[in-house]
């Protein structure tokens, strides 16, 4: 049971808008950059990606080939944990199922849970399922822009029906696991899984 | 298993406002009660919820100023004019009232004594309150330590503001540094300098970090907090100088423009 704040209105969203707002959001035409350490910065030339089994074989890629794969285009709602959300952020990446089925054809097998591991030591954890079938990717465009480096650059992991410190900047391996391993925050009090529609912040939020 | 996923929620719980102070023209302090409060570390925050009357409810975080020493939790509020939830926290709240808040959050940006030192600090604007947490933390543990513990935790605040009635916390900042040898405090002020103001005069950058701060030999833990453009810049220019990138610890608050 929530305490009525006498004499607190507050800024009422429209219909439309407050519908895309998951609870405890309000909605932000910046785009605000979180992270907790300084940012890092990867020459193109030494960047590359790779896809690791849980057996340690992997698929590689450099930025050349990587960015030469397939790619999409997807326009998103993005909300972050400190309670911003981003209506239509539009980003152009690599699906991960396209990674994930390139990968297969080197001999990297899937499993069920996944870390992103990323320059600076930033680590986070996902169930494979939120990463496939269409609903993640890794990417490398902003508002038709290179992602630039404060935001991820030059790439990062984007899983936008998640709390976004899961959509992992400087993302550069995504290791497949059999068992589930707390990533950066997930080990600092924040939630596990963080589905933003059920609030999901902080570990022990239902 | 994920042990963090037997945790316990953290629980909304009611504060009582004790006291409000004035520290600036833009920011006062909200000292409040808050029943069985589980302690916190400093650099830590909480979120605070504001319910309209029709159940309309907003969200915001705000630093922990107050080290864990004290019994009350301090919140220092800075009035964004656009704002939601922040000219309610400056104008509509008095002693006396309740709210609602849940905490503490965030176990990285942190600092213990135990941490060690050397500590150096940089802060832009209200970006101070979680450092000041941290000050305020060390100087209670130091105050009943002796000399050999005091020389081994050295700290040194670089603070930057727009102008000498922007500085947060400056009388207590002042009396701090005075009153121990092994703290120093530098403002830089970078808008409208005080009359006969023989300080810095400009935006933090990688020349001022080298003189207010220990070289990357120290392995002094470093914690910056600010706006965007400055944490960014002055993050950049730490490692540039040499220190470790997982001694640099980061709170970034505001928009990508901006700055201080």
């Amino acid at each position: 049971m929530a305490l009525i704040s006498r004499g607190f209105r507050g800024r009422r969203q429209s219909a439309e808008t407050a519908g895309r707002l998951p609870p405890g959001q309000y909605a932000t035409r910046d785009f605000p950059v979180l992270s907790a350490g300084p940012t890092p910065r990867t020459p193109l030339a030494a960047w590359d990606f790779t896809v690791r089994a849980a057996d340690g074989r992997s698929a590689r890629w450099t930025w050349d080939e990587f960015t030469a794969l397939p790619h999409q285009t997807t326009t998103k709602d993005i909300h972050c944990v400190t309670k911003w959300s981003k209506f239509d952020t539009v980003w152009e990446g690599i699906s991960i199922d396209t990674l994930l089925s390139e990968a297969a054809a080197k001999g990297v097998t899937s499993s069920p849970h996944v870390i992103a591991r990323c320059d600076g030591g930033y680590t986070t954890n996902l169930p494979l399922a939120d990463v496939t079938g269409g609903k993640a990717w890794i990417a490398f465009m902003y508002d038709g822009k290179p992602l630039p480096p404060e935001h991820g650059g030059p790439a990062r992991l984007l899983v936008p029906h998640l709390y976004f410190w899961k959509s992992a900047k400087w993302v550069r391996e995504l290791l497949l696991m059999e068992r589930d391993m707390p990533g950066f925050w997930e080990s600092l009090g924040y939630h596990n899984y963080g589905d933003p529609w059920r609030e999901q912040r902080y570990a022990g939020d239902e | 298993m994920n042990p963090a996923a037997t945790a316990p929620r953290i629980a909304w719980r009611l504060a009582t406002v004790i006291e409000v102070l004035p520290e600036t023209s833009e920011t006062r302090t909200l000292v409040l009660d808050v029943p069985e409060w589980p302690g916190h570390r400093a650099g830590q925050h909480v979120d605070v919820r504001l319910t309209a009357e029709d159940g309309y409810q907003a969200e915001r975080s705000y630093s922990i100023a107050s080290p864990p020493e004290e019994s009350h939790l301090a919140l220092t509020v800075e009035r964004l004019d656009d704002g939601e939830v922040s000219p309610y926290l400056s104008d509509e709240l008095h002693a006396g009232d309740t709210l609602e808040l849940r905490g503490p959050i965030g176990g990285y940006f942190v600092w213990d004594v135990a941490n060690g030192g050397p500590l150096f600090l940089v802060g832009g604007g209200s970006g101070i309150v979680p450092l000041m947490a941290m000050l305020r933390h060390r100087n209670a543990v130091l105050a009943s330590a002796d000399a050999d513990v005091r020389s081994g935790l050295p700290a040194r605040l670089l603070y930057s503001s727009r102008r000498w009635d922007n500085v947060i916390y400056r009388e207590e900042l002042a009396h701090l540094a005075e009153s121990d040898p092994t703290l120093e405090v530098v403002h830089t002020i970078t808008r409208n300098p005080p009359d006969g103001w023989t300080g810095f005069r400009r935006r933090i950058d990688r020349a001022m970090l080298e003189k207010i701060g220990w070289p990357p030999s120290e392995q002094p833990r470093v914690f910056v907090c600010g706006p965007t453009p400055l944490v960014e810049s002055v993050a950049s220019a730490l490692v540039e100088i040499g220190h470790q990138p997982a001694l640099v610890k980061t709170e970034r608050f505001g928009p990508t423009g901006g700055s201080t």
